[in-house]
C-alpha cells in the first residue's frame, strides 16, 4: 500500500482541507492507485542526476529598487469576504505574538 | 450578412481593412451564434452581451489601429481580466474580480482586440475533459455527448463551434493541445517562458503557458505573436526577440528532418488515430520532409513525473485559496482553522482536492526524496531525451491523444485513466518545449483526430511551418461540426 | 550540579531598500492600512515575484561584514504553512542554498573576546501584520513583502549576557554598514532565541525551547535569564524539558507556553519555481567588500593603538559609527584623544541621551569641540564654563569663540580682581572662614563656591582655592 487512510487524513489536514469519512475512503483508494502507478519511477537510478526545477537556463533576473504605484485600498479589499476600515477581517487567532 | 463568426481572424482583418464590415457586425454575429448554440455547448463561463457590445463600441476610431483591431477574443477563465469575473471555474473563487490585468490581456487590448468573455475550463485546469468545472461540463461541438477535452475545453469548443473567432487557453500537461485535438481546431503551447505568466492563475508554475486556440495555423501565428515577449513582471519570462511567425511559417519544409518516436505508438493508441497519423506522416514526406523513426526512451515515465511535480506545485499555488482575502469563505465558522478547512472543503471540487492532497504528500517530510525530488531528476532524463533528439531532428510528430473524444462521464470516476489520456502531451511541458496540435483526420464517427508537432525551445517557427504546410495541403481545417 | 547554558539566536532584519523584496511597493513605515500593497505582495492569484536587486546586495553586504561565505548559487524556496498574515500561505524564503553561511561575530565579554559562529544568512519576505481584537483579528498587508534578512547563529552563547552582547555587537555592525534601521521597538530588528541546558562537560545538547515575543535587547536578556533558571529548576527537580515555543511576557518578566497546542510544522520546502537561481560575479562581491566601511572591531583596535584609548573607552566610542567619526574628526583638530573621549562619553553623551537626539544632528560640531578644548587649555575659559558653553552651542548653533565673547565668559585672569573677590567672600562669610581655620576642609569648598558664584563661574576654581587657603592660613 502506497498510502493509507491515516496518511491521507494527516495530509489533508496539512493542506487544510476537511474530508468527510466517505471522501477519506474514496480518495484513499484513488490516491493509492495513482501512487502505485507513479511507483514506476522507483525502477530508475537517478542518484547522479541533477533535478530540473527550472527548464530555462536563466539566472539573475532582477528588478531595480524603485518604488512603483501600489493599488488603492479600495481595490485591495474589493473581493474581501469580510473587512473593516480597509483591513481584512478574520476569526480570532489564539496565541498572540506582538 | 455572411456568417462572420465562422471566419478566421486573418479573414476578418482583411475584411475590416477593406471596410466591407465593421467590428459591430462581427460582434453581432458572435452574439447571435452564442444565443443559438451556447445552451448546447456550455463553452462560456462568463459572457455578458451588453459588456461585449460596450467594449466593441469603445474601440478607438483613430487612423492608427492595433493589429487586432475589432477582432473579438475569448479568454480562458484562469486568466485575469481586470474587474471581470475570473474564477478558474471553481466555487472557491466565486465572485472574484481581480483588480489587475494579466500581461497578455494588456497586450491584446493594446492591439485593440475586443475581450468578449471567459471560457469554461476544468476547475483550476485540473483535467482533460472540462468535466470538473463548477459550472458543469462543456460539450464537444462534433458530438454533444462527448467531452471537448480539457482543461481549455471551453475555448476549444467555442472556437470549433464558431462561437469564437479565436481564444486563449493555458497548457500545463496538454490543456491547449488535447482539447484542440479532440475539437478539430489548432492549439499551440509555446516554449516555457515565451509568453508571460503574469496574471495566469497558476496551476504548476514550472509547466504553465498561455497559448492560442484557433481555427487555422495562420491565426495561431498571429495570436502567438500578439501575446509573446519578455515581461518584467515575470521572472521566468525569456528575454528573447519575437520572430515574425507569419512569414516564417509559409516557407517550405523540404529537407526538414522530422522524428517519429516509437514510444508514442503503443497498445493504447486507437487504430483510427494511428492510421490518421501515419497518413499525415506520409503527407509530410510528400511535402519534402524527411520522416524517420526515433526514440524518446523515457516517455513512459512522463505521466508519473507530471503527477508528482505538477501536483506538488499546485498544492502550494492553491494554498492561497483560504477565505481570507477573496473568493468563498464558508459560513458558520468558529475559528481560523475552521475557516480554512471548511472553505477549502466547500470551495474545491474532488479533483482539486485529490491533486492538492497528492501534491502535499509528495512534498511532505519523509516522502520528499522518494517522490518530488525523484520526479525532478527523472524530469532531467525526459528533457535530455528531447535535447538529444533535437540534435538530429528539426521537429517531432506524434498523435495528440491516444483516442478521439470520449463520452462525458466515461473516465471521470477513474482519475488514473483520465491522467493517461495526457500521455502524449505531458512530456513537452516537462521539457519546456513548444508543441502544436492540428486536425489530421476524423474517425468514422466523425470525431476529429489531432496531429501534434513538437519543436526545439523557442523554435515555434518550425512547428508552425510544418503545421501550415500540412494544413494548406489538406482540407481537415475547413470542416465544421453541425450544431 | 553544574550546568551550562546553550543559546542560539535568530535575528530578522528589515533591510532599508526603497521598495519591497519582490514588488515595487514602497517600504515606508506608518501608512494607512493596505495602501502599500499590490497583487504581488498581496499574493493575488496570478501574481509573480521579481527579486529586488538591492535587497540581495544588502544581504551580501551583511554576509561579507560577518565574514560569511557567499553561496556559489543562490536559490529561493517556498516555505509552506497556513497563517492569515501570510497571503499566499507560503513564504518565499531560502532553505538549502541560502545567500551565505559560516561567518563569525566577535563579542567582548569583560576583558576577553569570544567568537560566535554565524550559521547562515538568508533573504526572505516579511508577512502582513495582525491586529487582535476581542473576537476577531484584522490584517494589514503593508508589511507583507518587506525584505527580511535572517541571521542565524550557532548555539555558541553560554549566558544571557553573551546573548545581549551578541545583539549589541551585531546591531553595531549593521548600523555601520547602513542596511537597516535596526530598531527592535519599531520592528525592523526582531529576535527569537533558542535555549537549552546541559551538564557541564556534556557534548550532547539538552532539549531546547524557543523563546519569542521579546521587544528589546534587555528583554532578550531578561527572558533568557528567566528561562535558563526555569529549565535548571526543572532539571534539578527531576523533570524533563518539553520542546516547545514560549512567549516572553515583558510585564511579568516570565516566559509562558503558547496557549494552543502546537503542531510540528512540516514546511514542505521546495525550490521556488517562479524565481530563477542567482549568483554573484566576483567583481561585484569585491566592490561590495570594498564599500564596507571600517567595522567597529577593527576601528576599536585602531583607536586603542593610535589614540591610546582604553579598551572600554574605545569600545564605547566605536559602538556608534557617527560617534566614532565625530571623535576622529575632533582629534584631527585637537590632539588630545583622552580629553575628547572624556567629553564625548561624559557631557555630550548625557545631553544626547536626555534630549533623545542623534550626534550627527548636534549643532556642536567636532571643530566646535576642538575649539572649546583649545580654549580651556589656553585658559580662555574654565572647565566649568565649558560645560555650560557646550549646551549653549548645541542650543544656538553659534560658534563657541563667538559665544564666549558675546556672553563675556572669559576666565578672569586679572589677579587683583580675584584677590579682591576672595577677600570679599572671606569677610562676608566669617563663620566658614573660621571653620576652615579650625580644620574643616568642606568650609573651603563652600567659600570656593561663593567666589565662583560672584564671578559667574569665570574664575579658575583651583586658583581660587589656592588664594583662599593662603589668605586664611596666612591670617594665622
Amino acid at each position: 500500500m502506497a498510502i493509507n487512510k491515516d496518511t491521507v487524513k494527516y495530509t489533508a489536514n496539512l493542506a487544510r482541507i476537511e474530508l468527510s469519512d466517505e471522501e477519506l475512503d474514496h480518495f484513499t483508494g484513488q490516491l493509492d492507485r495513482i501512487l502505485a502507478y507513479v511507483d514506476k519511477l522507483s525502477t530508475l537510478n537517478v542518484a547522479d542526476l541533477k533535478p530540473t526545477s527550472h527548464v530555462l537556463k536563466m539566472k539573475n533576473v532582477y528588478r531595480e529598487d524603485a518604488v512603483k504605484h501600489s493599488l488603492p485600498a479600495s481595490e485591495v479589499i474589493q473581493n474581501a469576504p469580510l473587512c473593516e476600515n480597509n483591513l481584512f477581517k478574520v476569526p480570532k487567532i489564539i496565541d498572540i505574538e506582538a | 450578412m455572411m456568417e462572420l463568426n465562422t471566419l478566421t481572424a486573418h479573414n476578418l482583418i482583411e475584411l475590416l481593412k477593406k471596410g466591407d464590415i465593421s467590428p459591430l457586425d462581427i460582434c453581432n454575429n458572435i452574439i447571435n451564434r452564442i444565443e443559438k448554440t451556447e445552451k448546447s455547448l456550455a463553452a462560456l463561463a462568463h459572457f455578458d452581451k451588453e459588456k461585449a457590445l460596450e467594449r466593441c463600441g469603445n474601440l478607438r476610431k483613430t487612423a492608427e489601429k492595433g493589429g487586432l483591431w475589432g477582432i473579438p477574443i475569448f479568454i480562458k477563465d484562469n486568466i485575469c481580466v481586470k474587474d471581470e469575473l475570473t474564477t478558474c471555474s471553481s466555487k472557491i473563487l466565486k465572485g472574484f474580480k481581480p483588480p489587475y490585468n494579466a500581461t497578455v490581456i494588456d497586450k491584446l487590448t493594446s492591439l485593440d482586440a475586443i475581450l468578449m468573455g471567459k471560457t469554461n475550463m476544468d476547475e483550476f485546469a485540473f483535467g482533460s475533459s472540462t468535466e470538473t468545472s463548477c459550472y458543469g461540463p462543456t460539450r464537444n461541438p462534433w458530438d454533444l455527448e462527448r467531452i471537448p477535452g480539457g482543461s481549455s475545453g471551453g475555448s476549444a469548443a467555442a472556437v470549433a463551434g464558431d462561437e469564437a473567432i479565436f481564444a486563449l487557453g493555458s497548457d500545463t500537461g496538454g490543456s491547449i493541445r488535447q482539447p484542440a485535438g479532440v475539437c478539430g481546431v489548432v492549439g499551440l503551447k509555446p516554449t516555457y517562458g515565451r509568453v508571460s505568466r503574469y496574471g495566469l492563475i497558476a496551476f504548476a508554475s514550472s509547466l504553465d503557458q498561455i497559448g492560442p486556440i484557433t481555427k487555422d495555423v495562420e491565426d495561431a501565428a498571429i495570436l502567438l505573436k500578439a501575446i509573446s515577449g519578455h515581461d518584467e513582471m515575470d521572472s521566468t519570462s525569456a528575454d528573447m526577440p519575437v520572430p515574425d511567425y507569419l512569414s516564417g511559417m509559409k516557407k517550405s519544409i523540404k529537407g526538414l528532418k522530422i522524428g517519429v518516436p516509437k514510444e508514442y505508438f503503443i497498445d493504447g493508441l486507437d487504430k483510427e488515430v494511428k492510421d490518421s497519423i501515419k497518413a499525415a506522416i506520409e503527407k509530410l514526406e510528400k511535402l519534402g520532409a524527411v520522416c524517420e523513426d526515433m526514440s524518446l526512451p523515457h516517455t513512459e515515465y512522463a505521466v508519473s513525473v507530471y503527477y508528482l511535480v505538477a501536483t506538488a506545485e499546485a498544492s502550494s499555488n492553491l494554498a492561497r485559496f483560504d477565505g481570507v482575502q477573496y473568493g468563498l469563505r464558508a459560513d458558520n465558522i468558529k475559528s481560523m482553522m475552521d475557516m480554512y478547512k471548511k472553505t477549502r472543503k466547500e470551495g474545491f471540487g474532488d479533483e482539486a482536492k485529490r491533486r492538492i492532497i497528492l501534491g502535499t504528500f509528495a512534498l511532505s517530510s519523509g516522502y520528499y526524496d522518494a517522490y518530488y525530488s525523484k520526479a525532478l531528476k527523472v524530469r532531467t532524463l525526459i528533457r535530455t531525451d528531447f535535447d538529444k533528439a533535437f540534435q538530429k531532428f528539426d521537429a517531432i510528430v506524434t498523435p495528440t491523444s491516444p483516442t478521439a473524444a470520449f463520452k462525458i462521464g466515461e473516465k471521470i470516476s477513474d482519475p488514473l485513466t483520465m491522467y493517461l489520456s495526457d500521455i502524449f502531451t505531458i512530456s513537452a511541458n516537462l521539457a519546456g518545449i513548444p508543441g502544436i496540435s492540428i486536425p489530421c483526420g476524423f474517425t468514422k464517427n466523425n470525431l476529429p483526430i489531432g496531429l501534434q508537432i513538437l519543436g526545439k525551445p523557442f523554435d515555434e517557427e518550425t512547428i508552425l511551418k510544418v503545421a501550415y504546410n500540412y494544413e494548406q495541403n489538406t482540407d481537415w481545417h475547413k470542416r465544421k461540426p453541425k450544431l | 550540579m553544574s550546568y551550562e547554558i546553550v543559546i542560539g539566536l535568530e535575528v530578522h532584519l528589515q533591510l532599508n531598500t526603497k521598495s519591497k523584496v519582490f514588488c515595487g511597493c514602497s517600504t515606508d513605515f506608518g501608512s494607512a492600512p493596505n495602501t502599500q500593497t499590490c497583487p504581488v505582495c498581496l499574493g493575488f492569484p496570478g501574481s509573480l515575484p521579481v527579486l529586488n536587486r538591492q535587497a540581495l546586495e544588502l544581504g551580501a553586504r551583511v554576509a561579507i561584514a560577518l565574514s560569511c561565505q557567499i553561496a556559489k548559487e543562490i536559490r529561493f524556496d517556498r516555505k509552506n504553512y497556513f497563517y492569515p498574515d501570510l497571503p499566499k500561505d507560503y513564504q518565499i524564503s531560502q532553505f538549502d542554498q541560502p545567500l551565505a553561511q559560516h561567518g563569525i561575530l566577535n563579542i567582548v565579554t569583560g576583558e576577553s573576546e569570544k567568537k560566535i559562529r554565524i550559521r547562515r544568512v538568508h533573504l526572505e519576505e516579511d508577512t502582513g501584520k495582525l491586529f487582535h481584537q476581542k473576537d476577531h483579528s484584522l490584517i494589514d498587508f503593508n508589511r507583507s513583502g518587506m525584505p527580511l534578512l535572517e541571521i542565524v547563529s550557532e548555539p555558541d552563547m553560554n549566558s544571557p549576557e553573551e546573548a545581549y552582547l551578541y545583539l549589541t555587537a551585531l546591531k553595531s555592525i549593521l548600523e555601520y554598514i547602513d542596511v537597516s534601521d535596526c530598531n527592535m521597538e519599531e520592528g525592523s530588528l526582531r529576535c527569537d532565541a533558542n535555549i537549552s541546558i546541559r551538564k557541564k562537560g556534556d557534548s550532547v545538547l539538552g532539549t531546547k525551547t524557543e523563546i519569542k515575543n521579546m521587544n528589546s535587547f534587555k528583554g532578550v536578556k531578561a527572558a533568557l535569564e528567566y528561562e535558563s533558571k526555569r529549565q535548571m529548576d526543572s532539571l534539578e527537580g527531576g523533570k524533563r524539558i518539553v520542546q516547545e515555543t514560549r512567549l516572553y511576557n515583558a510585564e511579568k518578566c516570565v516566559t509562558e507556553p503558547m496557549r494552543s497546542k502546537e503542531e510540528a510544522h512540516d514546511y514542505r520546502y521546495f525550490p521556488e519555481p517562479d524565481l530563477v537561481p542567482f549568483d554573484f560575479e566576483e567583481s561585484l562581491l569585491e566592490r561590495i567588500h570594498k564599500d564596507i566601511p571600517e567595522l567597529p572591531e577593527p576601528k576599536k583596535n585602531r583607536f586603542i593603538k593610535d589614540y591610546l584609548l582604553s579598551n572600554y573607552d574605545a569600545a564605547v566610542i566605536v559602538s556608534d559609527k557617527n560617534t566614532a567619526n565625530y571623535f576622529e574628526k575632533c582629534v584631527g583638530l585637537y590632539d588630545n584623544p583622552k580629553a575628547v573621549a572624556n567629553w564625548l562619553m561624559g557631557d555630550i553623551s548625557a545631553y544626547i541621551k536626555e534630549n533623545n537626539v542623534l550626534i550627527k544632528d548636534l549643532n556642536l560640531k567636532p571643530e566646535h569641540l576642538a575649539d572649546m578644548l583649545k580654549m580651556i587649555d589656553s585658559g580662555v575659559i574654565t572647565g566649568k564654563i565649558a560645560k555650560t558653553l557646550l549646551i549653549e552651542v548645541i542650543k544656538t548653533g553659534i560658534d563657541p569663540r563667538k559665544l564666549v565673547k558675546e556672553k563675556g565668559l572669559e576666565q578672569i585672569s586679572d589677579v587683583s580682581l580675584l584677590e579682591a573677590t576672595t577677600s570679599q567672600v572671606i569677610s562676608e562669610n566669617p563663620k566658614s572662614a573660621e571653620d576652615f581655620k579650625n580644620g574643616k576642609e568642606n568650609a573651603l569648598m563652600f567659600l570656593v563656591g561663593k567666589v565662583m558664584q560672584k564671578t559667574k563661574g569665570r574664575a579658575d576654581p583651583s586658583k581660587v582655592n589656592g588664594m583662599l587657603r593662603e589668605k586664611l592660613k596666612g591670617a594665622e
